[in-house]
């Protein structure tokens, strides 16, 4: 039972953070109706530039500022440089330069900072306080429930509550009234893209310290996982992508608890395809007529 | 949905029902492959000849590549599916060649049959593979079809370290492989035997693959291509021919990475990572996506591409550590960076242009002449 709750928590801890990346996805998906396959290296571009601040300044917390804005920055000049050129009529080309990006930005890494590992430092312990005699909580987790949440009602109060949030749904829902109505449809883009990039950021700073480290390819795995987890809530569903991480990290945690770790990428994909076979729109998604 | 209609430049884009129009003049199909093959393979074998050993090795990697950026081709060009997985099906084939070498050699087994018979093990074992995400592909599209073949890519490779009883985990297997056979005599360089070995496979491949394109098969994967809608209207079956077109593809990766086991004689799971799956996606729409010359031009760039870096690299003069950085980095930076260059500035790759290029001088040409 113990292990049981330790799993648990472990892995709502997980699935927040694959939540935020997946809330991530879904966003430039809503947005620009491009799956955003190089959120995983802008990520951990972002992490790179926190890493140098940290060991500059000593300071965990101004890398960790540094991450978000350097992860918004980065979403808008992805957008305004490369995504805004790209021929969309083919959902097929802007995957294929969105992979084109993960490679230049891993390569990039790779000769600025080298292709091995880098601890990353945790701000907060990872042993787990003891309730009663059961292991349940660490502070980390903590840390990452609460900045989770705070992002999340974030997001969800901005979209539903403020007139940019307005403007960006309408913006993404009728570009051609929008513009007529004067809403800077390809400036609520860019800013859609920035603030995917900056939660994506957040949520790599959150999940490299529980991980092996920071690498170039520290974040290809939770991609996928996140990718799950969107696809599971339906990419068109924020509430969805929230459910969909918890969902996809507590299974993780559970098959690597009881199973073994080596089979969580295994279980990532059954996970993947039984979902799109069963219901490819996701388990939030209304049944919707086929496109022709 | 056409999936990747806009890939292709609009003036070359073929129409639904056949590449070209029939040209009886040009005799049979079959006929004009197998004269191209025939050539290319005797060129292949006077190449061997005259070029150091180094040469001929790369040159049996093209071949090797070239195998697995021509399935892709079939499938992504030709009926527009996306498969970021073809690094694991190449996996695949490697793995399956290497457990088949070893067997025989735990039998202590002889014979210049058991290397076909293994290549022969890796393309049944990577067509059964192929056949099960291709089931599943079928019923995808788009970004959820990149999803799910990205997975593949990434779980794949990590199943070899899982699994380490069978496959070694991180060290991989040898694969042992026989020296050239006596008859061609005793001081028979050993890398002009893999190049005659892997050039065989490989224009055995392509001659079939030419030939599948041009035939009722390819018209059908084109035409589903295009809208699928109006290829079920023709009566074609739309998810049988996505399967067959993924079964095939994944035949030829598997084919490929089975010979580029043979010729490293290792395989490891650090060969078969995410990276090589993307880099066959770029070789593939850098070359030009639909055409199986675009292809081996992707093919050439795989080999060339590290190779140039690194006689750069050796030019500068740069301390050990950051030599061994761009090492590595600096091709995949080169091969991201045209990647995105191409896709927003020439959709159309290499032989895109060329045709271009081709179709331009011989317009000129014949203005001239009238």
């Amino acid at each position: 039972m113990d292990r049981f709750v330790f799993l648990t928590v472990d892995g709502l801890s997980r699935g927040a953070v694959y939540a935020a990346f997946a809330l991530a996805l879904v966003l430039i998906w809503r947005a620009a109706r491009v799956v955003n396959f190089a959120q995983g290296a802008m990520a951990v571009a972002a992490a790179y530039v926190a890493y140098s601040v940290s060991a500059a300044t000593g300071s965990y917390w101004l890398g960790f500022g540094v991450a978000i804005v350097a992860g918004l920055l980065l979403g808008a000049v992805v957008d305004r440089v490369v995504m805004r050129h790209v021929d969309h009529a083919s959902p097929l080309n802007p995957v294929i330069v969105a992979l084109g990006l993960v490679l230049l930005i891993q390569a990039v890494l790779g000769m600025v900072y080298g292709n091995e590992f880098r601890p990353a430092e945790a701000p907060f312990g990872r042993s787990a306080l003891t309730v009663g005699g059961v292991a349940v909580l660490s502070p980390y987790d903590l840390f990452v429930f609460a900045t989770i949440g705070v992002v999340v009602s974030g997001l969800a109060w901005m979209f539903a509550r403020t007139p940019v949030g307005l403007r960006m749904r309408a913006a993404a829902f009728a570009p051609e009234v929008s513009r007529l109505l004067g809403v800077n449809v390809g400036g609520m883009l860019t800013l859609g893209w920035a603030l995917a990039s900056g939660v994506g950021a957040l949520a790599a700073m959150l999940v490299i310290p529980t991980e092996l480290g920071l690498h170039p390819h520290a974040m290809d795995l939770v991609f996928v996982s996140a990718f799950t987890a969107a696809v599971v809530g339906g990419l068109d569903s924020p509430p969805g992508a929230v459910v969909g991480g918890l969902v996809v990290g507590l299974l993780l945690s559970y098959v690597s608890g009881y199973a073994g770790s080596d089979l969580t990428p295994l279980a990532v994909l059954v996970l993947l395809l039984a979902v799109l076979l069963v219901r490819p729109g996701g388990l939030f998604a209304p049944v919707a007529a086929r496109r022709v | 949905m056409s999936a990747t209609g806009a890939v292709l430049p609009p003036k070359n884009r073929p129409a639904a029902t056949g590449d070209r129009p029939v040209d009886r003049r040009r005799g049979s199909t079959l006929l004009r492959h197998l004269a191209v093959v025939l050539v290319v393979g005797l060129l292949l074998v006077a190449v061997s000849y005259t070029v150091e050993p180094f040469r001929n090795f790369q040159l049996a990697t093209v071949a090797a590549y070239l195998c697995a950026t021509a399935g892709l081709t079939v499938l992504t060009g030709l009926n527009g599916q996306l498969s970021l997985g073809h690094g694991a099906l190449m996996a695949t084939g490697a793995y399956t060649v290497a457990l088949c070498q070893n067997a025989f050699a735990d039998r202590g087994m002889t014979g210049g049959w058991l290397l076909p018979l293994s290549l022969g093990a890796a393309i049944v074992s990577t067509v059964a593979v192929g056949a099960v995400v291709g089931v599943a592909a079928a019923r995808l599209r788009g970004p959820y079809l990149a999803g799910v073949t990205l997975a593949v890519a990434v779980v794949v490779p990590a199943l070899a370290v899982t699994f380490d009883g069978v496959f070694n985990g991180e060290q991989g297997l040898s694969v042992p492989v026989e020296p050239p056979p006596l008859a061609l005599g005793p001081y028979f360089p050993y890398e002009r035997w893999q190049l005659w070995v892997t050039g065989a496979a490989t224009l055995l491949a392509m001659l079939l693959l030419a030939n599948l394109i041009r035939s009722r098969y390819g018209r059908t994967f084109r035409a589903v291509r295009d809208d699928e809608v109006a290829a079920r209207l023709a009566g074609i079956h739309v998810a049988r021919t996505q399967v067959l077109a993924f079964v095939v593809s994944a035949a030829t990766a598997g084919l490929g990475g089975a010979l580029l086991a043979v010729l490293a004689q290792s395989v490891s799971p650090g060969a078969f990572s995410l990276t090589l799956s993307l880099f066959l996606l770029m070789a593939v729409v850098i070359g030009g996506l639909g055409r199986l010359t675009g292809a081996l031009w992707g093919a050439v760039l795989l080999v060339a591409l590290p190779d140039l870096t690194h006689s750069l690299t050796e030019l500068l003069t740069l301390s050990p550590a950051v030599a061994q950085r761009l090492e590595g980095n600096l091709p995949l930076a080169i091969f991201g960076l045209t990647l995105i260059v191409v896709m927003i500035a020439a959709p159309g790759g290499v032989q895109g242009l060329l045709s271009r290029l081709g179709r331009a001088l011989s317009a000129r040409w014949s203005a001239r002449r009238s």
